[in-house]
């Protein structure tokens, strides 16, 4: 084996990222690290570079013990990294960033060898960018511009590349294009890990695919075997038990967000791509689809947190231009990361979210969220870094609910969630939608979970509705597409 | 910028500051420059205005290349300055070796320095600096029998009595240092300082270990404002805190760096000698001179946050 991980482990304050996985890969060997966002395969190709400090585990590599080195010395033993969001140096050419990636640890160096820069070229023309040697990262299309990390990565002669989300962003044409070029990387007798979300898209081309939910492995096989697994099909669509349990009717209401021809542009890449969708007053709304598929940048482009183009109406009207008058007009956002005050308690968090609250109105309103979440009411002292994830997640949707949201924008409710932490957001969706007050609206990786809420359900697919429909007839309508 | 295309040896030439040639034809009209017939006092704002160009590019590399923001760049050049006035006012050493000293001196207190203070992450490197001139200011009045405290040391040797030799030896102090910081920015080391300025986390999985190269960065920063700062004492005769060891003309070297443009040494060393001329000229205004300084420095943070030379790098892209 060329690599060999055991036990590792990996706590952020009450969240395990990833509690005690064992990952080999051998030699020219494809291993694809899949799973859905928030179980932990990040953290997992972060650990295996040194980039966190690991809680407990062991890694090897080949005969040498790695455990606890820094990142620069795992770099120099034969791994290297690409990283999902990584600039390159903008004021130095394609050519001098791969240069960059070739010099020594050395500092008293202050020439470049005609050598390195023959190398560089060779690992530039191995990518397909040698035309654009000269040019400026700044003046490659996207696709480039990841050519040139995975030639950065290449410079190290690595024996193992970890690749996080090396298709993120990329068409499908692309996604082929760079396949080849990973599979070629094989050939030469490196081995590779990569983590996508787009299971699919990696079946092909790797040898064995590894699935993680929660921060553990859940199965490591061949890629055929791995997706017909019974705990990997339940992780990303659920069975088909649970989703008939769920009795959401159709709601025929007024629409209370309606959007119309929404685009977002991040730089070169299209994030969002004239989107349109309604979500209905009184009504549960979920949008699904992958990781990096446009849902976060649909929820910012409706707080106006990012530029957009398109019509938004709240509630008949137009959105209003700035995020916080979006935040008063009932539009409340409950993000993604969470975004908690860590050093304060759980108290000052939902002081925060009620602060512009009248005395009265705000003991009332801190009522109905203690109500609902009896454990914030407990751990009222403590400081909000120490909660477990589950109850971030709650504190994260109470403080927003101390803002009297009309309409709830709820990004990834059980991102990063222990199973048995889902049926306590479960309740929570359903006793929100039992208080009559509000229209939530969810965007969900985990599809089974949105069947089991939602009314209806658009599925976004690169930055596009794909579908649009009520929850039953999902499954069959589209179900395929999901894994 | 079309000789790029040719397949060059030296594929670095993008990385030149597009005034490098420029700055080769201006060596020799700044070293004619006192024999044209300025006035001497005019010659005794340039050479001031050198020194300041000295501390400009040495907190250049640290935060242009770097990305470390040092508040202390009077401590740098404080411990320079008052190690050569204290040796030579006690007649221990000549004048030279007092200033070699002083720029020895420099560097051991920055690597005492930086050594705990660049291992830490966020904002938390420049308060250490800022605290550290703060620290240095109060050992010197603590222990003002030796250091002269608050009244400041008279150096009772000079270096050369003719204001023309003083700037060509200011001169001398920074073109070598300019030389050097733009063969180090340039080199490969440059490039590795920048990667980790930019995203310390890649630049480590690439196999660079940044609190090295930023310790080095520190260190060469340390050796030139230590060296000018011994000059300067020598210049001036006399060391004192309210030039030497004061974070208000630490902020004073920040702005001159930002107004020259950040990441292209020579702009910082412009921005230096322009600070000092322009608030000589300011003088007669009184304290009105100051806040005409800081609206400027305020007005090329706003609208030019590359500075005055990344204005001209900006044009030449264009074309």
């Amino acid at each position: 084996m060329l690599l060999e991980a055991k036990d590792l482990r990996k706590r952020f304050g009450g969240l395990h990222a990833v509690g005690g996985v064992d990952l080999a890969v051998g030699e020219r060997e494809i291993v694809g690290l899949i799973g859905p966002n928030g179980s932990g395969k990040s953290t997992l190709l972060s650990l295996l570079m040194g980039i966190h400090r690991m809680d407990g585990g062991t890694i090897r590599i080949g005969k040498t013990d790695i455990t606890g080195w820094p990142p620069h010395k795992i770099a120099r033993s034969g791994i290297s990294m690409m990283f999902q969001h990584s600039r390159p140096l903008l004021q130095q050419t394609v050519l001098e960033n791969v240069l960059l990636a070739l010099l020594p640890d050395r500092m008293f160096n202050f020439r470049f060898s005609p050598e390195l820069v023959t190398r560089a070229r060779g690992i530039l023309a191995q990518v397909q960018l040698a035309e654009a040697a000269d040019r400026l990262p700044g003046e490659l299309a996207f696709a480039d511009l990841r050519r040139l990390e995975l030639a950065k990565t290449l410079a190290a002669q690595p024996k193992l590349m970890l690749l996080d989300e090396p298709f993120a962003g990329l068409s499908a044409k692309e996604v082929r294009e760079f396949s080849v070029l990973i599979r070629a990387m094989r050939e030469e007798g490196r081995s590779v890990v990569l983590v996508d979300h787009n299971v699919k898209g990696v079946q092909a081309l790797v040898d064995r695919m590894v699935a993680m939910s929660s921060g553990t492995k859940i199965a490591d096989d061949r890629p055929d075997h791995v997706l017909a697994d019974e705990q990997v099909r339940r992780v990303y669509l659920g069975s088909r038990e649970s989703s008939a349990a769920v009795a959401t009717a159709e709601v025929r209401s007024e629409p209370i967000l309606e959007i119309a021809d929404l685009s977002v542009q991040y730089g070169k890449a299209t994030a969002l791509d004239k989107v349109a969708l309604t979500a209905q007053r009184g009504a549960v709304t979920a949008i699904v689809g992958l990781n990096g598929a446009g849902k976060s940048t649909l929820f910012h482009a409706v707080c106006r947190l990012v530029q957009s183009s398109g019509t938004i109406r709240f509630g008949g009207q137009a959105v209003a231009d700035r995020p916080d008058q979006i935040a008063r007009s009932g539009i409340v956002l409950c993000p993604e990361k969470r975004e908690l005050f860590g050093d304060m308690t759980v108290f000052e968090n939902l002081r925060m979210g009620g602060s512009h609250l009248a005395a009265p109105d705000f003991r009332q309103r801190l009522d109905f969220v203690e109500t609902l979440f009896p454990r914030l009411a407990e751990r009222s002292k403590q400081n909000a870094r120490t909660l477990s994830g589950g109850e971030q997640q709650q504190l994260a949707i109470g403080r927003a609910l101390m803002m009297k949201p009309k309409l709830l924008l709820i990004d990834e409710p059980t991102l990063g969630l222990a199973p048995v932490v889902l049926d306590l957001i479960s309740e929570t969706i359903e006793r929100l939608r039992a208080s009559g007050e509000l229209s939530l609206f969810i965007a969900e990786q985990n599809v089974t979970f949105a069947l089991r809420h939602a009314n209806s359900i658009h599925l976004l697919e690169q930055g596009q509705i794909v579908w649009s429909g009520p929850t039953h007839r999902f499954a069959d309508e589209v179900g395929h597409k999901v894994l | 910028m079309d000789d790029l295309t040719v397949s060059s040896p030296s594929p670095l030439r993008r990385l030149s500051v597009p005034t490098s040639g420029v700055a080769w034809l201006a060596v020799p009209c700044l070293i004619a420059l006192p024999f044209v017939g300025i006035s001497e006092y005019a010659i005794g704002i340039f050479t001031l205005g050198l020194f300041f160009a000295v501390y400009a590019m040495g907190w250049d590399l640290l935060f242009g290349y770097a990305g470390e923001p040092n508040f202390g760049a009077t401590f740098l050049i404080g411990v320079g300055a008052y190690s050569a006035a204290m040796l030579n006012s006690n007649g221990i050493a000549p004048p030279w070796i007092c200033i070699l000293a002083g720029a020895a001196m420099s560097v051991a207190a920055g690597v005492l320095l930086a050594l705990p203070a660049l291992r830490l992450r966020g904002p938390y490197f420049g308060l250490v600096t800022l605290v550290a001139v703060l620290i240095l200011r109060q050992l010197i009045i603590l222990f003002s029998h030796q250091t002269g405290g608050e009244i400041g040391i008279a150096v009772p040797e000079v270096l050369a009595l003719s204001p023309i030799a003083n700037y060509e030896i200011a001169l001398g102090c920074a073109i070598v240092s300019a030389g050097v910081f733009i063969i180090v920015a340039r080199s490969p080391f440059g490039l590795i300082l920048q990667a980790i300025g930019q995203d310390p986390l890649n630049a480590q999985a690439m196999g660079f270990s940044s609190v090295k190269y930023k310790l080095a960065a520190f260190c060469y920063s340390a050796l030139f404002s230590g060296l000018a700062g011994a000059l300067m004492t020598f210049y001036m005769g006399t060391a004192s805190l309210n030039i030497f060891v004061d974070a208000a003309v630490g902020v004073q070297i920040i702005i001159a760096a930002i107004i020259g443009g950040r990441r292209t040494i020579i702009g910082p060393a412009i921005g230096g000698v322009f600070l000092i001329v322009l608030g000589e000229y300011m003088r007669p205004f009184g304290r009105l001179s100051e806040l005409v300084v800081a609206v400027v420095a305020l007005l090329v943070l706003l609208f030019l946050p590359n500075g005055l030379l990344g204005l001209v790098k900006l044009k030449r892209r264009a074309h």
